[in-house]
């Protein structure tokens, strides 16, 4: 028997009462979530996506470059150096490690409690923070900056860390170094425009500086390679390493051009300053290498590549296209120069981090005070007439270092006294694949 | 029968085989194998970390042979594996106890 539906007149009556109140409601939330959405810039936000899944790449294009540079033996060892990090910063960071970054200022020195859990981080902007991208957007780039800066440390280490000490350490220095010195210069603390007024677009110290000095806490803490020096280590896959400096290249796009937060000329002018940077770079590491050892090599080649696109990283958008020429032109020759400082202090900084991103990085603070033109970014530096700017970039490198090596090395010793550090010498002799994840890199 | 062991430099190893097989030779084992003798190595140099790499890449070859055939054998090899340069290699002749063929149990002569 089939049932008739049959509303009374009455049920009728509520039933459009109930529609005209729901449709208020809804009206008046749509223009709320309108008025929110209006602020969201859909350029500002696309470029700004795209740059974090960039910027995330470089982690993986990390792996491959130091896996590369790694023996046979302890490639998937390196490889995990990075690759393990995209799962636990991101967690980390989400938990709390982007509330100390950018929760509201704490005396300067940390970010407080607002955005624990990533409580109020949503799809509506936060102004004090970038008003045009929706807070999550500003969050998660964010994000892939904490991985990486955590991954270039591996290289100081490389080839001799047990993986659960590898585990804690990151966890710890991620909350106790990475994070501070983020809110320092970009989160409202006592380095940024706040504060010191040091420059630094996209994290010459917070990244690099940060990393190269970590590393090279760590190669003195770990201490050398069995067989360091005389045993000969030669990289045993140049072609991974070279994928990965060219992956790491297209990714710095995301890195330092996004860091204008903005679709725009300052996004484009620092697009163009990363890539001749890196390209000039290029060129005068292998310059370097021919002058001095009659060839040029491919390892160099990325090598110089990293090296400039590390000293742009504070400068990028505050300097000019020739800047950056100059800028990268003097990287290629330092940090080439620069890695031979481990024959000479006796330092297993195995894959070169501090080489290349703690002297890559100081000189492009450095270089950003002396190039900065107002035209650009708003500053002037040395070269314009503004000598001043040179204290507070001085400041910053030495504040960094010194905060990021004490730390770093207090870290450290803790897990050493805790877990242990370094694998047992036949683990060593094994190598990490085996020893630590029960793997083996290449079945041929 | 003899055992005619031979390190030849890698490039070589067609034009060997070639005249092997031209005088009848029907069965050779190959390994690639490291060494050096009076040729030097070369130098690799990673970041300026230099390396000098004694062991250069050579080929052995294996070929079990009957007494009659040994010194046309070892010409053979002699001729087709030389460049007159330093790191050409070296052959070496051993006796041998006993040769079976497995699939059909056959030995001594009639297994070579």
């Amino acid at each position: 028997m089939r049932t008739t539906w049959n509303l009374s007149t009455h049920s009728r009556r509520v039933a459009a009462a109930l529609a005209a109140g729901g449709s208020l409601l809804l009206a008046a939330s749509a223009r709320a979530q309108d008025a929110a959405e209006s602020a969201i810039d859909t350029g500002d936000t696309a470029w700004i996506l795209i740059s974090s899944a960039v910027v995330l790449l470089m982690t993986p294009a990390l792996a491959l470059f130091y896996g590369g540079m790694a023996r046979g033996k302890n490639v998937l060892g390196t490889i995990m150096h990075s690759f393990f990090l995209m799962g636990l910063v991101s967690v980390q960071w989400a938990l709390i490690g982007y509330t100390m970054a950018f929760g509201s200022d704490v005396g300067g020195f940390v970010g407080g409690l607002d955005f624990l859990f990533l409580a109020g981080v949503g799809g509506d902007p936060n102004p004090d923070l970038v008003g045009t991208i929706p807070h999550s957007a500003f969050m998660v780039f964010q994000m892939m900056f904490a991985i990486i800066t955590t991954a270039l440390i591996s290289g100081g280490f490389a080839e001799r860390m047990r993986f659960s000490a590898f585990v804690v350490f990151s966890t710890l220095w991620v909350t106790l170094v990475y994070a501070p010195v983020c809110h320092w210069v970009w989160g409202g603390g006592w380095m940024g425009p706040n504060g010191l007024g040091a420059l630094d677009f996209a994290g010459g110290t917070v990244v690099h500086i940060n990393s190269g000095v970590a590393a090279l806490a760590a190669a003195i803490v770990i201490g050398p390679r069995l067989g360091y020096p005389k045993e000969a280590m030669p990289p045993h896959n140049l072609t991974l390493t070279v994928l990965g400096a060219g992956l790491l290249w297209f990714g710095w796009f995301g890195f330092n051009a996004g860091s204008a937060l903005a679709s725009n000329g300052a996004a484009a002018n620092a697009f163009a300053a990363t890539h001749l940077a890196a390209a000039t770079a290029t060129v005068t590491w292998c310059l370097a290498e021919y002058t001095s050892r009659g060839k040029a090599s491919a390892l160099g080649a990325a090598s110089g590549a990293v090296a400039g696109l590390v000293a742009i990283t504070p400068a990028a958008g505050f300097v000019g296209p020739m800047s950056a020429i100059v800028i990268g032109g003097v990287a290629g020759v330092l940090c080439y120069w620069a890695v031979s400082l481990k024959r000479t202090f006796g330092y297993d900084d195995s894959l070169d981090a501090f080489g290349v991103h703690g002297i890559g990085g100081t000189w492009g603070a450095l270089a950003t005070g002396i190039f900065a033109s107002a035209a650009v970014g708003g500053t002037d530096g040395l070269i314009y007439g503004n000598a001043a700017q040179m204290w507070p970039q001085i400041a910053s490198i030495l504040a960094t270092a010194i905060y990021s090596f004490v730390l770093t090395f207090v870290i450290l010793k803790v897990v050493d006294a805790t877990v242990g550090l370094r694998v047992s010498d036949q683990d060593e002799i094994t190598g990490l694949d085996l020893s630590q994840h029960g793997e083996v890199g290449y079945n041929l | 029968m003899k055992k005619v062991d031979a390190i030849i430099k890698p490039f070589k190893l067609d034009e060997v085989k070639e005249s092997l097989s031209a005088i009848g030779i029907q069965g050779i084992t190959v390994t690639e194998v490291k060494g050096f003798g009076r040729q030097k190595g070369h130098t690799e140099l990673y970041r300026g970390a230099e390396y000098v790499v004694d062991f250069l890449p050579k080929v052995k070859l294996e070929i079990i042979v009957k007494d009659d055939m040994v010194s046309n054998v070892v010409a053979a090899i002699e001729k087709a594996a030389k460049t007159g340069r330093i790191g050409d290699g070296k052959i070496f002749v051993q006796p041998i106890d006993e040769v079976i063929r497995i699939r059909t149990s056959e030995r001594g002569d009639q297994a070579i």
